[in-house]
């Protein structure tokens, strides 16, 4: 889960981590009293979205007085921000940041992140702040430090004086960064995070250290285990179809072709995908039905499905396992009965009582066909698909 | 032979009296799987399904000599049964539970460093040796007794490899689902180590998916050490960026874990990535 960054700061603050001075607004009247009570002579305005980016396409403004914060704030509430990191739709600006601005001598970047493959939390920072950290490590590789911390032992001063050293800290700054990086360490493990980001920390003329920008993702599977975390959430930064889907135990994620794909289980759904983009097809979502269809599922899959009006058929992809395929049929029938599907419907079901499945399928009076095996069933759906495009 | 579990392979089941540990269970025993008992705490003393049912690990070792668990508890209580079974001994850990918090598996998984025990998944399948022992979720039928050892992160991606290459006559040695969380207990190599000594397993069926780098590493490994043929396929080649497709583990983030780097690194290796699902049994066939 993604929280804004205003959210993000505000932990950082219960964490001991230095950030800028400001508050968020919804209006532009909030946000004109904000800059008034920050007394000071320029303000930033920042667009609060769940994608970065945002500099790039005005989505972070400066202002000259507290009019131009009225106004740059006036301007983006209510409109949607298109950055790199969106969709094309963009994503809607309910809120602003509203802070003071800050002389800057560096910036510098700092991040912690689960790393995979050594299994460990790992600190990543280098000097070339302000970028993304992607295009820093292949571009520049060498200037990349990173710190891997062992479980048992947590961090310890030497990690914190390894980067102060490599980013050529001032003596005096180490303890500064020390503190961020115990702050950022504790946030991590106390709330399940999966990354947190500081891009940029900012070294200031007067040489304090702080975090400019934050960025805090946190662990799907632990979002229980911390219901003051799943309170930052804000759906109106998530896909609509998906949050709807994920009531229904189904995992779908929008594409976009005009294929509808209908799949048990993860990896066969994206293995689907695949075979319908070799055929020339382009697949509509991904959407996983998960391990126990049932009809309501399917029901609810096939709603989820025709509610993308681009779709022109749709390609259901079962291995029936321990649901055998007879009873998943079944429930392929109940849910096309119950609701209205007037596009081509091809079924490939393979496992358990696999003909029995596609006999139930087959002479229905429906537009519905049973394919012999996935190759076929994704060459048909293709077929149907430009025949009605 | 086979890898890791055979007919002789003594199981237990933490949590033995739930939904799933009754219904996965007996599947087990339909199936021959040599399953001695389970656990559920507060339960201990009773009979289930007409096993003994314990309230530690300990005691269901010490009573029955089993040397492998499956897990069916709930996700917030899986690394605690985990490292349950690791103190108690026990050398074969099969975690079928989906949801276990990733910095619980952080901790879990340097626990067990240094102990004589393994970790299938969690977040997967389980382990089956067709004909002998069946640990875990998979559907029994599809098997049949061979020389393929197959290796998936996906579920039912190792289904679909199982039909196939039982539709081909080849059959498994051993099948097992690693599980699609991105901090897991064995990986492709640990177990692609096995089915290289195994002397039934003729060929091997390996099936990644995007996100990580594990499929890379397993490629480096097989390089040096593996020389039996490989057919290897990853799903997620049209999947977008940034987004979790399914699995906790399946995401490309940053420009890594792609599709496209993963059966790069495969193809150097001397491995025959198929770019088709459908193509898996077939290539597996003209490989041996």
């Amino acid at each position: 889960m993604n929280i804004h960054e205003y959210q993000a700061k505000q932990l950082f603050q219960n964490y001991a981590i230095p950030i800028p001075k400001g508050r968020v607004a919804t209006t532009a009247i909030e946000a004109e009293k904000i800059a008034q009570e920050l007394t000071h002579e320029s303000w930033v305005v920042k667009a609060q979205i769940h994608a970065g980016g945002r500099g790039k396409v005005g989505g972070v403004k400066v202002a000259k007085t507290p009019d131009d914060v009225f106004t740059f704030t006036h301007e983006l509430l209510g409109t949607h921000l298109v950055t790199k990191q969106t969709d094309c739709g963009g994503l809607p600006i309910d809120s602003v940041l509203i802070e003071k601005t800050y002389p800057i001598k560096r910036e510098l970047y700092l991040s912690l992140l689960v790393e995979r493959s050594a299994e460990r939390l790992v600190f990543v920072a280098s000097a070339a702040g302000g970028m993304e950290i992607e295009t820093v490590a292949y571009e520049m590789p060498e200037q990349i430090i990173t710190v891997t911390i062992h479980p048992a032992t947590g961090l310890q001063a030497s990690h914190c004086r390894k980067i102060a050293y490599a980013l050529k800290l001032e003596r005096a700054q180490h303890s500064q960064l020390e503190t961020i990086m115990r702050g950022m360490m504790d946030l991590f493990l106390a709330k399940d995070a999966s990354q947190i980001e500081i891009n940029p920390l900012i070294e200031t003329e007067s040489g304090e250290l702080i975090a400019l920008d934050a960025k805090i993702n946190f662990d799907d599977n632990a979002l229980a285990l911390h219901p003051d975390i799943f309170a930052l959430r804000d759906v109106r930064q998530e896909e609509a179809k998906e949050n709807e889907a994920q009531q229904f135990g189904l995992n779908y994620i929008a594409l976009d072709g005009n294929i509808g794909c209908m799949v048990n289980g993860a990896g066969l759904a994206m293995a689907t995908m695949d075979l319908v983009k070799s055929k020339g097809g382009f697949p509509a979502n991904f959407l996983d039905v998960g391990g126990g269809t049932n009809v309501e599922k399917v029901c609810e899959a096939f709603k989820l499905i025709l509610a993308d009006g681009t779709v022109k058929a749709v390609l259901v992809n079962i291995f029936g396992g321990i649901v055998k395929c007879d009873v998943i049929a079944q429930g392929i029938l109940a849910a096309m009965a119950q609701i209205e599907v007037n596009i081509p419907v091809v079924v490939r079901l393979e496992g358990t009582n696999a003909e029995q499945g596609r006999a139930l399928l087959t002479n229905t009076g429906l537009k519905l066909y049973a394919a012999n095996d996935l190759n076929h069933a994704a060459e048909q759906v293709v077929a149907f698909a430009e025949a009605t495009a | 032979m086979s890898i890791l579990v055979d007919k002789n392979t003594r199981v237990i089941c933490q949590g033995f009296t739930g939904k799933q540990g009754t219904f996965h269970s007996q599947q087990a025993l339909d199936y021959g799987t040599k399953l001695v008992g389970g656990v559920t705490p507060e339960r201990g003393g009773a009979t289930h399904l007409g096993l003994p049912v314990f309230n530690t690990v300990d005691e269901a070792v010490k009573n029955t000599g089993a040397t492998a668990t499956v897990i069916y508890v709930p996700p917030f209580f899986a690394a605690d049964a985990i490292l349950e079974a690791v103190d108690a001994g026990i050398e074969l850990i099969v975690c079928i539970t989906e949801g276990i918090p990733t910095l619980q598996m952080l901790r879990v998984k340097a626990a067990m460093q240094g102990t004589k025990s393994l970790l299938i998944g969690a977040n997967c399948p389980g382990i089956i040796t067709p004909d002998e022992c069946k640990i875990g979720i998979m559907p029994a039928s599809i098997h049949k007794a061979g020389v393929i050892g197959i290796v998936s992160r996906s579920g039912t991606l190792t289904y679909e490899s199982v039909h196939q290459t039982t539709q081909q006559g080849l059959g498994q040695s051993t099948c097992v689902g690693i599980g699609g969380d991105p901090i897991h207990g064995m990986n492709f190599i640990d177990v692609l180590r096995l089915f290289q000594a195994d002397p039934k397993t003729k060929g091997i069926v390996m099936v990644g998916e995007i996100g990580g780098s594990d499929e890379e590493a397993a490629a480096e490994y097989i390089k040096a050490h593996v020389t039996k043929p490989i057919v290897a396929y990853i799903a997620g080649q049209t999947a977008p960026a940034g987004k979790r497709m399914g699995h906790a583990g399946a995401i490309v983030t940053g420009g890594k874990g792609t599709a496209e780097s993963k059966m790069n690194a495969l193809k150097t290796a001397g491995v025959e990535v198929v770019n088709a699902l459908t193509d898996i049994g077939v290539a597996m066939q003209r490989c041996l």
